[in-house]
């Protein structure tokens, strides 16, 4: 199958620092990838280069085969894809219904209407309501955010993506802060998933990321120093080292 | 999922109900202030055109997040191309003069827009503050046309329908306020909760989260500068029409200033609260002026500052808060 994402040789310094140092990679649809590291490894730097939140020193990202280098994050969105950020980026005063409205809207083209109210809108709310519904949502769908619990707040956060029907996905970090009593739903939508979607993680918890890829990447210091099946991870000396080396600065283990 | 439909058919009866409430409390009040004040019906009108300008600076500072001490050069605009086009081009029809109205302040917001929204935060209220200096300066040199300092004059507007003399009693003047009041209020209300103020704002809220839909926040933005524009323009071509000369003072960093007031007093994000921001203030402002011309600055500040402090969400955000927890309690 054609690639869907394709990234060559991306390079990235904060001054003089190299923080993505020649990472390429290629993903196609229905891909589960999982991209690990400890803290500092650059991961989130990638991810905001790949979706143009970042200008790489030098490199290429490709979507579907067109080089998409030199077009900023939203010609990014529009052409399919979307990511969702490890600190929730929500609007506090409007309501998860709202949300969505404004993505598929957004998706649709009509963001930019001056009439009428999505409320009336019924192939709007039948979406949404849908979507909402699928990740446990629905009750909550007209309270305001700033009311609901943070693993709620995810979840919406994840819906938000989706509603925006991409092709490539980004999670940085779809589980973080999220009690753990809280994990399953969040597993839960992981699973559920479009099939033909590409997915790429970033997640420390190492549970999830073993049931949710069928690869994983493993940055540390920026470079990609494991390319392979979950099974192999954990065997991998290289890996091993990596996060030994960062045990004395790292707040969590593997 | 059963009782979704009747939740959001409630939601929406709300609304609708809040509108007309609205539309009729701004019928009430001005009936109410023409039988209390029917030789004062010039304040009255005043009142009007100003409450367009805060209305107007409340969609792009309350809807919008943007800061802005410059607001009255979209006021300005408006009221100097009506009145051009009836001094200079004869084009006495009030109708026609509003229409001209509202093309000078969205050009003028399209303007201001494009300028402001290139910088953020303090920047971005100095770029406005330069920006109505700029167009007062443009105004007071263009005399030929504006009149300059000594204010254009000379403009008057043909009766409405061929019927109603703008005459001294002001009646027409008033009514013809009242009207476009509550047309604009009207299409507001639509403009606000359409998919468009939704997406304003997220925008006011978190910008790059907009950006990762898909969305471009300064093209959403210059379109309401825009649109702002003619709203404030409408409030310029009243004042035009009604006073039948225009001032620099029209587009000053004072009328600026003063309209951001009255938009706090009332509170932001609500066309309800500019509206109550601009009958308090104006009406506070003629009482105590009157009452005790040399202490009444002090008065109006003493106003603010306990509304600033008392009241952070403003008059009407305030007590919509207090209503609000209130209703809830008893169900
Ligand atoms: N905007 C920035 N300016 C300077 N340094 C940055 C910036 N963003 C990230 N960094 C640095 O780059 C390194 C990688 O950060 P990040 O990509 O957030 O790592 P991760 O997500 O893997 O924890 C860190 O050392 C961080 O301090
Ligand atoms: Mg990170």
């Amino acid at each position: 199958m054609s690639a869907v994402l394709e990234v060559l040789n991306l390079k990235k310094a904060f001054s003089g620092l190299t923080v993505t140092d020649d990472v390429s990679l290629s993903m196609t649809p229905g891909d589960r990838v999982a991209l690990i590291g400890p803290n500092g490894a650059g991961k989130t730097t990638f991810v905001n280069l790949v979706t143009g939140n970042l200008r790489p020193d030098s490199g290429e990202v490709r979507l579907n085969g067109e080089a998409v280098t030199k077009i900023d994050a939203i010609g990014r969105v529009r052409r399919g894809l979307v990511r969702s950020f490890q600190v929730t980026r929500l609007f506090q005063e409007m309501t998860p219904a709202e949300h969505i409205a404004l993505a598929i809207l957004q998706r649709d083209g009509r963001a930019g209407k001056m009439f009428g109210n999505f409320l009336s809108m019924p192939d709007v709310m039948d979406e949404a309501s849908a979507l909402l519904a699928k990740l446990g949502l629905h009750d909550l769908m007209h309270r305001k955010v700033s009311e609901i619990a943070y693993g709620q707040q995810r979840l919406l956060e994840i819906a938000m993506a989706l509603a925006l029907k991409p092709k490539v996905l980004l999670l940085d970090e779809p589980a973080a802060g999220v009690p753990q009593s809280d994990t399953g739903r969040i597993e839960q939508a992981l699973a559920d998933l479009p099939s033909d979607l590409a997915v790429l993680m970033i997640e420390h918890d190492m549970d999830l990321v073993f049931r949710f890829a069928k690869r994983v990447i493993v940055l540390a210091a920026g470079t990609i120093i494991f390319d392979g099946s979950p099974a192999d991870v954990t065997k991998d000396a290289a890996v091993r080292e990596a996060y030994l080396g960062s045990y004395a600065n790292a707040s969590h283990a593997v | 999922m059963n009782n979704e439909p009747s939740a959001t058919n409630t939601r929406q009866t709300r609304t609708i109900g809040r509108d007309l409430i609205g539309i009729g409390a701004i019928i009430i009040v001005a009936v109410v202030g023409y039988l209390l004040f029917p030789d004062n019906l010039a304040l009255l009108t005043r009142i009007i055109a100003i409450a367009l300008l805060v209305l107007s600076l409340d969609l792009v500072t309350g809807y919008c997040g943007i800061a802005t001490l410059g607001h009255a050069a979209l006021f300005g605009s408006g009221a100097y191309a009506a009145g051009i086009a009836a001094a200079h081009y004869g084009i006495t029809s009030p109708l026609l003069m509003t229409l001209a109205g509202i093309l000078g302040g969205a050009l003028a917001g399209l303007i201001c827009g494009v300028i402001i929204l290139r910088a953020h935060g303090l920047p971005q209220l100095v770029l406005s503050i330069s920006l109505i200096y700029l167009f007062h300066e443009f105004a007071n040199k263009a005399s030929s046309w504006t009149g300059g300092s000594d204010g254009l004059s000379g403009i008057s507007p043909d009766p409405l329908f061929g019927r109603f003399e703008f005459d001294l009693w002001g009646q027409t003047a008033y009514v013809f306020g009242v009207v476009l009041l509550l047309a604009v209020f009207v299409l507001l209300r639509f403009l606000v909760r359409s998919p468009f103020g939704m997406l304003c704002r997220g925008i006011k809220e978190d910008p790059l989260r907009i950006m990762a839909m898909g969305a471009s926040p300064k093209i959403a933005l210059i379109k309401m500068y825009v649109i702002s524009g003619a709203v404030a323009g409408v409030g310029g071509a009243l004042n035009a029409i009604s006073t039948q000369v225009v001032g620099l003072d029209s587009l000053s960093f004072t009328q600026s200033a003063e309209a951001l007031v009255m938009l706090v007093l009332g509170g932001t994000g609500s066309l309800f609260g500019a509206l109550m921001g601009t009958v308090v203030f104006m009406l506070f402002e003629d009482y105590v002026s009157a009452a005790n011309p040399f202490h009444w600055l002090t008065m109006v500040g003493v106003l603010l500052i306990a509304v600033v402090l008392f009241a952070p969400k403003g008059l009407y955000g305030t007590a919509a808060g207090f209503i609000a927890s209130r209703l809830e309690k008893h169900i």
